[in-house]
This record gives C-alpha cells, structure tokens and sequence, in this order.
C-alpha cells in the first residue's frame, strides 16, 4: 500500500477497477437505500424543526443554550480525559507488560462496556451521597450533625457525571487502544529496547504515536455515549444539551425547537465523526508492517508490578467492581434473588432476541452500506455513507419520535394495499410491533457496525481485489470469498459492540415498544422513576450478565492473536 | 461459514414469527390497550383487579414521554384505548393534540368534583397527590408554613429539591404563577433558589435522605413517597423517620395538588371496554386501592384517605381551577431557566 492511496476515500479507491456498469448501479442503489433509511427520521425531524417556534429562540439563546454549551462542553472535555487516560495506560499495560494480577485484568478491564450509564450513577449517588454509607461514617466519626459542617466533593455535579460516565465508558478506548498496542511490530520496540530506550521513552515515542488513531476512534465514541446520555446527567443534575431538548419539548411546550436543537446536535455529533474518521484515515499508514508478531511482554516485578496492578485496579474498581457488587449486595439483600420474579425470564428473553436480531440486522447494512464505497469510489457513495452513520448523534429519544411517522406511513401504504385486495385493515405491522425497535435499533447502531466493516476494509490489500479479478472472479465472488472472509473478525466485533449497546439501550425501547413488551432496561426504568432503582438490581444484574459473553469472547480473541494482523481489526 | 449461516438463518425465522407475531398490534374483542405515564409496577395492581372483576384484558404500554406524540402519529389505526397519566398539563396536552374524545359517563360527574374533570369530559382525574415539605423532626419546629415563606432568607442554605424542570415542581411553580403573576413569582422562585443547600437534582426520595442525613433542614416532595417509606420500605425508613410532613399552604390557606388522569384515546378501537375501564378507576374498589396501595387522595367522595396519609393532617386542596395550572404551565418553565434555578 502506498501513501498516495491513503487520501480522503480512504485506501479502498486505488481498487476500482472494471466492474460490470449494473453491479455498479445496484452497490450505489444499495447505499442510497441505506442511506434513506438513516435519513427518513431525520428528514421527519428536521420537518419538526421547521415548524418551530421563532419566538422560543431569544429566550432558549439568553438563558437556557448558554448554559447548557458550557456544560456538555465539559461534560465531554473531562469523559475524554479520564477515558483516554484510563483506556490508553491500561492497555498498555496489559499489551507490554506481565505484572502480577495481569492475566485476570485482562478479563475484568472491559467488563464495564455491560453497565448501563445511568445505573453507574444511581449507584454512585446511593454510595457517595450525604446519606450514603462512606458520608454517614464520617459524620459519625467526627460528630458532625449537618451538611454544613464539612466539605465532601457532591457526586451529584458536573465532576461527579465526569466521573461516573468516564469510568464505565473508558472500555471503548480500552479495546481500539489494546488493539493497536498488540498489532504493533515487536520489531520496533524490540529495536528501540536494545537501543537502551526506557520505559517511557517508547511510550513517547513509539506507542503514542502508533496508538493515536485509536485513540481518536474510541474517543469518538465514548463521546457520542456522552452527548445521548440522558439518565445519568440529569439524576446527577446536569444541565446537558441532551437534556434541554428534553425540557424545551415537554416543559417549554415546544416540540418544534427541541428538533431544532437536536439538529444543532448533529453538528457537533458529526464533529466527532469527523475525528473517528480522521483516527482511522492515520492507520492505514501502519497496517502493512510485514513483522507483525507480538511483542513479547516484559515481566514487572516488585514496586513497578504494583503499581502496574493498581493502575489497571483503579478503572476496573470504578466502573465494574462497585456497581456490580452494589447491585449483587441488593439483589441478594432485597430478596429478589430469593423471590425471584418470574416476568424476568421473559423480559430476559425479550431483550436478547431483540439484541441479537439487531446484531444481525446492523451488520448485515454495515457490510452492505460500506462495501458499495470499495467498489464505486465516489464522493455521491461516500456522502450515502456518512448520512448512514448519522442515526448515531441524535438522541435516542428525538429518533424514536422521527421513525414514528415514516413506520406508520408504511403501515398505512400496508393497510392500503391489504383493502385494495379484498384483506381487511391489518393494523400498524411495524410500528405496533418489535419490528419498530429493530429499525430504531439498525438506525440508532449502524453506524458502529460501517465503522468497523470499513476498519476492516482498509486492511484487506487492494492488491487483493485485483488479483483476485485477473484470476477471473467476478464482483460478488470478490466480496463473498475475498472480502468476507478476511472481515470475519470486523463484523463479529461490530455484532458484539452493538449486541451490548441493545442490551442496555432504553429511551427508543421506551417510546416505541408494543403493548405488553418488556425489555430488561425498561423493567429497572418503571423502578428507577418511582426513586427505587435498587429493585431493578437483579435485572440490572442480568444485563450485565448477558453482556458479559460477547465481552468474554472478544477477550478470548485478543489474547489468542494470531500472528496475521487481520484479528485486531475487530477492535477497531 | 455454512454451520453458521445455517445457525443465523433458522434464529432469523423464529424471531422474525416471534416479533411479528400480530397478536399485539391488533384490536382485540375482549381487551383494552392502556398507554400511560404511571409505572406499570404501580398500577398493575388495579388493572389485575379489573381484569378480575370485568374478564377484560389489560394491555399496557408505559412510557415516560412522547406518548401523545406516539397516539397523534398512528393516528386512526391506534390502538390506545385509554392515556394514562400524571400531571395537570399532560392532561391537558393530551386534549390539544387532539388524541382524545369526550367520555360520556353522566354516573361519573356526580362522584368526581366539577374540579377534578374536563368540563367537556376529555380528561377525568383519579387520583390526587400533594406537593409538600418534609421538614427536619430534630432541626424544624415550625407545623405550619407558607409556599411563600421557602423564600424567606431565614432557610437560607436549607432547602432541597428536584429539579425545577421536573413536572412535579413546573405545576407548584405554574400554580404559584397562576395565583400572584409573574412577577411575584419571580422575586418568590429567587428566593427558593437563594435558600437551596445545593444544586436541584435527585427525586423526592432523595430529598427526603438528604434531609434525613442533615443536608438540608426543609425537603420539597409528594406526599406518597413519604407514608411509602414510612408504611413500606424499611430500608428508607429512617428517612421518614427523621422528618415530619407539613401540609403548606398558599397565601389564601389551600394547599397545591396535581392529579393522575384519564383520557378516552379519539380511535379507541376498544371504546366499549375502554369506557368500563375509566368508569373501574373512578369506582370504589379502584379508588380504595389509589388510597391504600399508592397512598394517594382518591377523588371520589366519600373515600378514605389512608391513615398515614391523613396523619399529616387535614388537606385543603387549593381551589384554582387546574386549567390555569396547565396554562401557566410553559411561563413557570420559563421562569425556572431565567432565575437559572437548575443551574
């Protein structure tokens, strides 16, 4: 691969070569399908935002915008920070070191991808709050009666949604960051070792550098985590941006300028694409080392060992062992283990099903959305592209109400065509059933599974195409026994990654589910709006039980890489 | 890949049955289909009950916003029979997005008070909560206090509350309005936002533990949550325990309250059952169980409060029509952004 191939299409452009023109026209009529799917609910928004009230915006500008820029700004500056910080160093830890405890870290350091933001927070307030436990031990132990006596950092607070939102979303850094650690060729640290290079200095020099690009990608989308969040910045008292779309629409009355802010989201939301794009643009440069072993690890003992131990306890502590434990503590103490209420199996039956058949759904358009992109490298493909993975940056809620009116107008088309032949009124097939949370999940997650497809893309050689032509292949062959196989790993990290994000996702399940359906997140939602979310523990629990396998898998395979650089794709 | 091909391909069939599967999406004889803002924990109960007394089956669907939004747009093919929920202005909402049909049951208007239902008959309330004070038992002598006085800087640094955002405290606030004007109100939510002991944030639960762990002296919650922690939640009652319930009052003696309601969805495909339903709510049994499950004020007369509930004395509902509640309802909103209550 050379460097002239790495513009802005990405590498995949230098590969166009003769293709059958109506193979060409159905992989560009696929992305603009895809493309419309994206874009039907926000085009249904942005009608919302038309009819909008003027008058809302001097007001929404002078009072309530301000605040909320400045907020989120931070919100999201101070997630990046302890994320890259948490997610980089322990990955670099566990990719180059051996320290004692390492090999049962490596297990327990992604394991907060499974816990829901909001519950972390719940949690969080339960524990550090006036009342809680640690306060209460204190004010025993010195004799204070009030608040006003001491000082105690508030949880519920801007540093306090930092902290909690950091430390359960660090995981995505965490795996493009460890990714990136375990592709680099032993032969350049092993090189800059026997130079006398310290610890440090390969870090400065050498593992930054190479691992910039994940960072950027795991930043990226810890940050749009961030910006959807709703549950926890507003328990923690947050004034987001999210947040405010909510207020202006259901206390400002005004649904017309909440769709507007949510569009002004967008910008911002398309910023850190933007970066998510760019990080991965970078990599292409560094895929094609031909020694692509691992690098051996070095064996920390002593001082340093502990040190290394503690750094990777700190982040595994706060965002999985407390709330775990916390919920496990209330589950058993509850007795909703003991009395364990049978509805959940359902509900736990219900929200796997519905995950997984997402999964599937997502990335079978996310094979379908990106591969148009190799095979017609144009600035129209590429555009169908980009409005494909902007179902991302809009808040869960906002979408839901946008797919509303292009589910039931094909409903309606439906019910139509039944009258027309001789069939009765058959209902809303798709927006009264789970069909409905399947569309809002493809739109909402899609645009994980193009990332990591494309990901996957860049390192499949080009030259591969190409050979793959001379020696006769046709189109579909290439993309069934070339690009498949090799993006076998891509996909099943993207299925994986979006299979936990289904798990947990819960303003579109709210909004758009059919009657009498349950998913786990909206069974702890009914408790944690009445104030009493520690009954919704052992459901909690659940979640983060089934979400645990895929983690477990996708640990598996990282620490079985094989000496072919194509597996850690699937981090990316 | 064929085994898992196969593998993907025979899930794909079962679940494309399974989530297909009409059953639910269809208007069925003998059922009625319930979207509400109340948690479906809270009034499964009733609904069990119903289903009992009536064999008309329940189906719910329960959110926490967009509902109305989610009715106008399935528009004729909808299959709510019945909205659900708290709150003065959603009620009202409900009635201007015209998703609702006047419900035509002359036996109800002679046991629900002319306040407590739509004039046309859009929207009936079923219940009734109070926005009260959970005051310190240790630090708080006071029985009595005024809405007005929470912004006497004589609490200053004592109070706590939810958001102000929050619709609980948009109906006090839009109250407030509603009653003095605006200006009153500004100068009255200063006040309140000068005397706060931190930021807005939590649940009224919260504020309860708060005060509870001496945070604060004064909490702002419904009167529910209260007699719910004391009656039924042992891990929380020491937080009742450590407060005492003031009913406070507006400068002209009532107290403020906001109701949960019904609205008779406008394509109810379940009219008849939907009718039976509204009528159960408003009944004794159902208001009974308002009382004593969900320690709430029936509506109906000649019910009984709970015991707990009337423990905090006797309740003297502020008089203004709940209409101009719902009116004030985007001006309190307002307010609360310009004296950057939340912030």
């Amino acid at each position: 691969m050379n460097l002239s191939q790495t513009h802005s299409y990405g590498p995949a452009l230098g590969g166009a070569v003769s293709l059958f023109p109506a193979v060409k026209l159905l992989a560009v009529l696929i992305a603009v399908a895809i493309a419309a799917l994206v874009a039907f609910p926000l085009v249904s928004l942005a009608r919302l935002a038309a009819i909008g009230d003027a008058d809302l915006w001097p007001h929404l500008s002078a009072y309530v915008l301000p605040v909320a820029l400045l907020q989120t700004t931070l919100l999201l500056l101070g997630v990046a920070a302890i994320t890259s910080v948490a997610g980089v160093s322990t990955a670099w830890l566990v990719s180059t070191y051996q320290f004692p405890g390492r090999n049962i870290l490596v297990w327990m350091l992604p394991m907060p991808l499974a816990i829901p933001t909001y519950i972390a927070a719940y949690v969080y307030v339960d524990i550090l709050d006036a009342a809680g436990p640690l306060q209460t031990a204190l004010r025993a132990l010195f004799g204070w009666r009030t608040g006003a006596e001491y000082w105690f950092p508030p949880i519920r607070s801007l540093g306090g949604a930092v902290f909690v939102i950091g430390f359960v979303l660090y995981p995505y850094v965490y795996f493009a960051a460890r990714a990136m650690f375990q592709m680099q060729s032993a032969g350049l640290t092993d090189a800059a070792r026997t130079l006398g290079a310290r610890p440090w200095q390969l870090v400065r020099d050498i593992s930054l550098p190479l691992a910039r690009p994940a960072l950027a990608v795991g930043v990226a989308l810890a940050l749009l985590e961030t910006l959807n969040d709703i549950g926890a910045s507003e328990y923690l008292g947050v004034q987001t941006l999210t947040l405010s779309v909510f207020t202006t629409w259901l206390n400002r009355g005004s649904l017309g300028g909440a769709a507007q802010i949510s569009l002004a989201m967008l910008a911002l939301a398309a910023g850190l694409i933007a970066l998510e794009r760019y990080g991965r643009r970078r990599q292409g440069h560094q895929s094609d080392g031909q020694d692509s072993r691992m690098a051996s690890r070095v064996v920390l003992s002593g001082g340093w060992g502990r040190l290394a131990t503690l750094t990777c306890l700190v982040p595994v502590t706060f965002g999985f062992l407390v709330p775990a434990g916390f919920l496990l503590r209330e589950a058993i103490l509850r007795g909703l283990v003991a009395g364990f209420d049978h509805d959940l199996l359902r509900h736990t039956a219900t929200t796997f099903v519905l995950a997984v058949c997402a999964s599937l759904v997502v990335v079978l358009l996310g094979i379908a959305a990106a591969l148009p992109l190799r095979l017609v490298p144009r600035p129209f493909v590429l555009a169908c592209l980009a409005v494909a993975t902007m179902g991302y940056a809009v808040p869960g809620t906002v979408l839901a109400l946008g797919l509303l009116s292009p589910l039931v107008a094909v409903d309606e088309a439906i019910n139509w065509l039944s009258m027309r032949a001789g069939g009765a009124q058959v209902g809303l097939v798709l927006a009264g059933s789970s069909v409905a949370l399947i569309v809002a999940y493809t739109v909402r997650f899609l645009s994980i599974s193009i990332g990591f497809v494309q990901a996957g893309l860049t390192r499949v050689s080009t030259d591969f195409d190409d050979v793959a032509r001379l020696l006769g292949a046709g189109p579909l062959t290439l993309v069934r026994s070339v690009h498949l196989p090799l993006l076998r790993p891509a996909l099943w990290g993207a299925a994986l990654l979006v299979f936990v994000d289904c798990l947990k996702e819960l303003p579109m399940t709210l909004l758009l589910r059919p009657l009498n359906v349950e998913t786990l997140s909206t069974y702890i939602y009914q408790f944690a709006t009445r104030g009493s979310f520690e009954e919704g523990a052992l459901a909690a629990l659940l979640i983060v039980a089934v979400g645990i396998l895929p983690i477990v898998w996708l640990v598996r395979q990282a620490e079985t890489v094989p000496a072919t650089s194509e597996v850690p794709t699937v981090f990316q | 890949m064929p085994s898992t091909f196969n593998a993907v391909a025979r899930f794909a069939i079962v679940a494309i049955v399974a989530i297909v599967a009409p059953g639910d999406a269809l208007a069925q004889s003998n059922e009625v289909n319930v979207y509400t803002y109340r948690e479906s924990k809270l009034i499964q109960p009733l609904f069990e009950a119903f289903s009992k007394d009536t064999g008309i089956k329940v189906n719910v669907i329960s959110a926490s916003s967009g509902l109305e939004q989610r009715i106008s747009t399935e528009g004729a093919n909808s299959p709510a029979d019945v909205l659900l929920t708290v709150d003065i202005g959603r009620l009202e909402d409900a009635v201007k997005a015209g998703i609702s049909q006047p419900i035509v049951l002359p036996a109800l208007d002679k046991v629900v008070p002319a306040q407590y239902r739509d004039p046309e008959g859009h929207w009936y309330a079923i219940s009734m909560r109070a926005r009260v004070i959970y005051a310190s038992k240790d630090r708080v002598t006071q029985t009595a206090i005024t809405y007005d006085e929470l912004a006497d800087p004589k609490w200053k640094g004592k109070i706590c509350i939810r958001s102000g955002q929050h619709i609980y405290n948009n109906a006090l606030f839009a109250a407030y309005i509603a009653k003095h004007g605006e200006a009153k109100a500004e100068q009255w939510l200063r006040g309140l936002k000068a005397n706060l002991a931190q930021k807005p944030s939590g649940g009224d639960r919260e504020t309860a533990r708060d005060v509870a762990a001496g945070k604060c002296d004064l909490g702002i919650g419904n009167t529910y949550y209260w007699a719910l922690m004391m009656d039924k939640e042992t891990d929380r009652k020491p937080w009742a325990e450590a407060t005492k319930v003031i009913l406070p009052t507006f400068a002209d003696g009532g107290t403020h309250v906001n109701v949960s309601g019904v609205v008779l969805a406008k394509h109810a495909p379940n009219k008849a059952n939907a009718m039976k339903l509204i009528e159960w709510l408003a009944g004794e049994k159902a208001q009974h169980m308002h009382a004593d499950l969900n320690y709430e004020y029936p509506v109906r007369s000649g019910i009984a409060t709970n015991p707990t509930i009337a423990g905090y004395g006797t309740l003297k509902p502020d008089t203004l029509a709940l209409s101009k509640i719902a009116d004030s309802k985007k001006a309190a909103a307002a307010l609360v952004d310009k004296v950057g209550f939340d912030n």
